[in-house]
């Protein structure tokens, strides 16, 4: 009984000793069967195991961001890494206004959040790390199969993105512990300009040589995902320093320690 | 009424100092405009193993690329393709002109790999520079350039190929993806922009 009891209170307080101020959840490796294969040749892609925000990050936090690097206020940030509409949502450059300090930020721009990632040492996701994730429901590591799944994903494009964003983290997280990656939010990731799906069909799987050195523009492998058809389409055409009412990110870590 | 000594000497010396220090002034803490690159403050080295960053060719009109050295397709047509255009704008004006190539494989493009392929392709190393840094750097350079690249499995790289044009103060003018063959709208404004960095 008091063996139990002091496991217990060791274990409090290791937890206590490891807490940051944002909280990350470990996704262990896998192999993944991603929308987007990085080549046509393997069906899937391994990744690596990685440590992912809980949360979305929010306005409350971002605020804290810039007041303690204000060359990241809006009106000093420069144009080439930001765009006009960079935290307009916000009431002043240091005051958020009506805009929910539990709410994810958005308004921000590629080089943004890396700025932002980089303070808390960490990153931005992949777009494998942020799809195997994301692949994941309340209690399946993959519910991509499931179109009920699908269904309800998609059910939230519907709605307009004029809805006022709520607080993060009030939804069911899934079975990583991670809240809000569908549903709310786009996401940067970074490798957004990496994603190169030919919009024309004819190049797909063709490798046009002089256009992408490499290997040609990417596939897409799964059609009946729609939403991360659409979540694809969108990241592959924003350039790095726009910013939209609907985008903001999250950060990732690798692990000092890489056990699978 | 009271003469004064020499009144128009004076003037004329304080206009003359007055016009000096307002140049000193404006020279000195000329700020980057805000579309300009040069705002990326990242350390990178040259082909010399020479620290240097993004803006090493402030004050110059500049094209710039991405590259690596492994790179069997494209990549050295991208170097020919910089000679080439070089040669387009003509004697006269190529001496202001500079160019910058970042690589995209910093891992294995060292600066003496870069400075073993300066020599091998026969570059112009008073004008040309080549720049390596580190992955998470390349990442926000071709943000900035609006160069699209992924790294393979083999380690090789797929990425656009695109030259583009910078003014002095570090921005874009102008960009093109032919390779191989001069591109007569982007030549044009080189030119342009190059005359006008001689007529100021």
């Amino acid at each position: 009984m008091v063996a139990r009891i002091l496991v217990l209170l060791l274990g409090l307080l290791v937890t206590g000793v490891q807490a940051q101020p944002a909280s990350y959840r470990r996704v262990p490796g896998a192999e993944l069967r991603s929308v987007l294969p990085p080549d046509s040749a393997s069906a899937t892609t391994r990744v690596a195991a990685f440590e992912l925000r809980e949360r979305p990050v929010t306005n409350g936090e971002f605020l804290a961001f810039v007041q303690h690097h204000p060359e990241w206020q809006r009106g000093v940030a420069p144009a080439v890494f930001a765009d006009g509409g960079y935290l307009g949502h916000w009431a002043a450059v240091n005051g958020l206004g009506k805009a929910g300090r539990d709410s994810p930020v958005t308004q921000v721009s590629w080089f943004a959040a890396q700025a932002f990632c980089e303070s808390e040492r960490a990153r931005l996701p992949t777009w494998h790390e942020w799809e195997l994730a994301a692949a994941a429901d309340e209690t399946r590591k993959d519910a991509r199969d499931d179109p009920a799944w699908r269904e309800r994903i998609l059910s939230w494009y519907s709605r307009p993105a004029t809805t006022t964003l709520h607080a993060v983290g009030k939804a069911a997280p899934n079975v990583y512990g991670i809240h809000d990656l569908h549903a709310m939010i786009w996401e940067w990731v970074d490798d957004h300009a990496g994603m190169m799906v030919s919009s024309d069909n004819r190049e797909q799987g063709d490798p046009d040589l002089l256009k992408f050195c490499g290997a040609g523009a990417l596939s897409v492998a799964d059609r009946d995902n729609y939403a991360i058809l659409m979540r694809i389409a969108l990241l592959s055409s924003l350039q790095a320093k726009d910013t939209t009412n609907s985008l903001g990110f999250r950060c990732a870590r690798t692990p000092v320690k890489a056990a699978r | 009424m009271k003469r004064n000594p020499a009144p128009h000497c004076i003037q004329r010396i304080l206009t003359t100092v007055m016009l000096l220090f307002c140049a000193t002034i404006q020279a000195a803490g000329d700020p980057l405009p805000p579309d300009s690159i040069y705002h990326l403050r990242a350390p990178l080295t040259d082909q010399n193993g020479v620290r240097q960053t993004l803006a090493a060719t402030k004050g110059h009109v500049t094209f710039m690329t991405m590259f690596y050295s492994n790179c069997d397709n494209v990549c050295p047509l991208i170097i020919e393709t910089l000679k080439m255009t070089e040669a387009a704008i003509g004697e006269a004006q190529r001496g202001q002109l500079r160019a910058t190539l970042i690589s995209l494989d910093p891992a294995r493009d060292t600066p003496a790999r870069l400075k073993e392929l300066s020599a091998q392709r026969h570059i112009d190393q008073s004008r040309w520079t080549l720049l390596t840094t580190d992955a998470k750097t390349v990442r926000k350079i071709a943000a900035l350039l609006g160069v699209q690249y992924r790294q393979l499995g083999n380690g090789e790289f797929n990425h656009a190929s695109v030259l583009i044009l910078l003014d002095r103060e570090g921005r874009m003018l102008a960009r093109t993806t032919t390779l191989g063959a001069v591109d007569a709208s982007f030549v044009a404004a080189a030119r342009k922009a190059l005359a006008q960095a001689e007529r100021s």
